[in-house]
């Protein structure tokens, strides 16, 4: 799960990470105020959004009076931002962040993330901050430094230290330095965070070091325990079709094609989503409807692909292993009867009882065309989507 | 003789008052699993399905000599479970539950470590479907008839691509020796590297099959021990060449994030290797079967 840089501020700010004075706002004339509150004058104000390059696409503008700052966020509101990483589509603004500017000496990299490869918490950071990390980790690789956290040891004073020297910091700000180091890892340990990003860190004209940027992610999984973090999800910020998904339980990924799936099983989902694309269509969609694939799952599923109005026609791919496809037959034909299915669907069974599941669907009289093999299946939801478009 | 488990694995059931543990508990005996007992805290003195209910893996060890355990705790309790089975003395330990946090399964690695290798519990999942041994023993949630017993050893992420596989090759005729599920975690007990080398050391065994995915090093380390260590004949397929970069494509480990983690360059690395990699998921059973037709068994 994401949250908005300054939610991620206000838990930095909780664990000693010192940030920039600042302040929310959801309208233009609460924007200028804050400036009064925030006092100085100069002040940043940048769109909240979950998307990295928001400085690029013109989502944080630099103002030198709370009129300026009032029509910078009355531009903002109510626009799409469309980001290097926000998707086509862009997303919503309708809060912006409005932050004393400060006087940047340096910018630093400092990102935390789990090193799968080790499988242990890993600091990567970068004398070489304030641009795109992918960049430069691409173009120059020997500026990121990587420490290694050991679990059973966790983050040590003389790792941060390390650290605040290859950085390039001042023997005056190595204690600051690994204050703020170790804050940030503690939010990261004790939150079940996946990432934090601060990007730039910065070091001001007077020597102190600010988080002037900040990106956080959390473990799904962990959500159980931290219902405070839960609170922090911003559905606004979401794929409209993955919201409506993932509060039915199901796992969805929202896509450009027009093939919309429904699929048991993650790995399988992924390998039909394949099998489309080799076929020379484009999946819709991914949605794995777990292991039991019962009835009220599969209505569920049926609802959540056909919400997708670019869907043109629809591969179910099913192997039943506990359950029996004689009953996912069942849950198709009484989705249909349910729901008001105009697009054609290829249905793939395979498992448990598969003479008896596409008897049932050959029985209905509905119109499924069914498929024996993946291979099978991909073709004739190409072949259909092929027709639909030709017709339309 | 298989890997892992056969038909002399006795094994524990943890968390088998609850509905699921219960079920496949049945299914598992049904297919000729010797379970011996089941664990959950508070319940000791019960019994299910005849068996005997233990509070501690430690009793259930002590009382039944099981050295498998098969773990359906829900996730806020699954790690201290796992941890619970290793320090009971338990060899084999095959995690079910799907969403345990990605620190909790750190700490689970990190508690593991204190025992040497020898001595080391082997984990597969969390996440997983499970493994099996055709005809021998099943600790998992797979359906058992779509294993023909056999000689080829089978690895997976996912559970349903598994079964996918294992159908495809029983249509062809071609048995399993034993399938493992490793789960489709960020963080997990096992990797392919580790059961690459089970299966090379194993003389039941004559081929593997790799079924990987998008999203982390894991079949890369087991490319490299491949062309390293492998005499064997390796296949593979690895799922999600339509798969956006950094997005997670339900398990939770299969996303994109670094260089060398998309199906793409999965597929270009395993095939360096000299991994016969089926071009898509619908003619897994093909390459398997012309992979052993090239390589006649001596």
């Amino acid at each position: 799960m994401d949250i908005h840089e300054y939610q991620a501020k206000e838990i930095l700010a909780r664990f000693g990470v010192p940030i920039p004075r600042g302040g929310l706002a959801y309208n233009p004339e609460q924007a200028s105020y804050r400036c009064t509150e925030i006092g100085g004058s100069a002040w940043v104000v940048k769109a909240q959004v979950h998307a990295g390059g928001r400085g690029a696409a013109g989502g944080v503008k630099v103002c030198h009076s709370d009129r300026a700052v009032q029509d910078v966020a009355n531009s903002m509101f109510g626009r799409r931002l469309v980001t290097k990483q926000s998707g086509p589509g862009g997303k919503l603004i309708y809060r912006v962040y409005v932050e004393e500017a400060t006087d940047i000496a340096r910018e630093l990299y400092f990102c935390i993330v789990l090193d799968r490869r080790i499988e242990r918490v890993c600091i990567i950071t970068s004398a070489e901050g304030g641009v795109e990390i992918e960049d430069l980790a691409a173009t120059r690789p020997e500026a990121l430094v990587r420490t290694t956290i050991e679990p059973a040891a966790g983050f040590l004073e003389f790792q941060a230290r390390e650290i605040a020297f290859a950085l390039g910091l001042e023997p005056a700000q190595l204690a600051e330095a690994s204050r703020i180091f170790r804050g940030a890892y503690r939010a990261f340990r004790d939150l079940d965070a996946t990432m934090l990003e601060i990007n730039p860190l910065a070091v001001t004209s007077n020597g102190d070091i600010v988080a002037l940027d900040a990106k956080m992610s959390f473990d799904d999984n962990a959500l159980f325990r931290h219902l405070d973090i839960s609170e922090l999800r911003d559905r606004s910020q979401e794929d409209a079709r993955e919201s409506h998904a993932a509060d039915r339980g199901l796992a969805y990924v929202g896509l450009d094609g027009d093939i919309g799936c429904m699929i048991n099983g993650a790995g399988l989902a992924m390998a039909t989503m394949d099998m489309i694309k080799l076929a020379g269509g484009e999946p819709a969609n991914f949605l794995d409807i777990g292991g039991g694939a019962s009835p009220e799952r599969v209505l569920k599923a049926f609802r959540a692909v056909l919400q997708d109005t670019k869907v043109k026609a629809m591969l179910i791919n099913i192997f039943a292993g506990i359950n029996r496809c004689d009953w996912v037959a069942e849950g198709i034909v009484a989705a249909f009867k349910e729901l008001d299915v105009e697009i054609p669907v290829v249905v793939r069974l395979a498992g448990t009882h598969v003479e008896l599941g596409q008897q049932i669907l050959r029985d209905s009289g509905l119109p499924i065309i069914t498929a024996i093999s993946l291979a099978d299946a991909a073709n004739k939801a190409v072949a259909v989507v092929g027709t639909v478009g030709a017709s339309a | 003789m298989a890997i892992l488990i056969d038909e002399n694995t006795r094994v524990v059931v943890q968390g088998i008052t609850g509905r699921i543990g219960r079920f496949h508990t049945e299914e598992m005996i049904d297919y000729g699993t010797s379970v011996v007992a089941g664990v959950t805290p508070g319940k000791g003195g019960d019994q299910v399905l005849d068996l005997p209910v233990f509070n501690t893996m430690k009793d259930a060890v002590a009382e039944t000599g099981a050295s498998t355990s098969i773990v359906f705790v829900p996730p806020p309790f699954a790690a201290d479970s796992i941890m619970e089975a290793a320090d009971a003395g338990i060899r084999f330990c095959v995690c079910i539950t799907d969403g345990i946090p990605m620190q909790d399964m750190m700490r689970v690695k990190r508690y593991m470590r204190r025992y040497r290798a020898h001595a080391r519990m082997t984990l597969t999942g969390p996440n997983c479907a499970g493994t099996v041994s055709p005809g021998r023993s099943l600790v998992g949630i797979m359906p058992g008839h779509i294993y023909l017993p056999g000689r080829v050893g089978l690895i997976g992420r996912s559970g349903t691509l598994g079964y996918e596989a294992a159908s495809q090759m029983k249509a062809l005729g071609i048995g399993v020796s034993t399938s493992v599920g490793i789960g489709g975690d960020p963080v997990n007990g096992s990797s392919f590297r580790d059961h690459l080398a089970l299966f090379e050391a194993d003389p039941d065994t004559d081929a593997v099959v790799m079924v990987g995915e998008i999203g982390g090093p894991q079949e890369a380390e087991g490319a490299d021990y491949v062309r390293d260590h492998m005499t064997k004949p390796v296949i593979a397929y690895i799922a999600g060449l339509s798969a956006p970069k950094g997005r997670k494509m339900g398990h939770a480990g299969a996303i994109v994030s670094s260089i060398g983690e998309s199906a793409q360059e999965k597929t270009e690395i395993l095939a360096a290797a000299g991994i016969t990699v089926a071009p898509n998921p619908s003619c897994i059973g093909e390459t398997v079967a012309r992979v052993l037709s090239e390589h006649p068994r001596s």
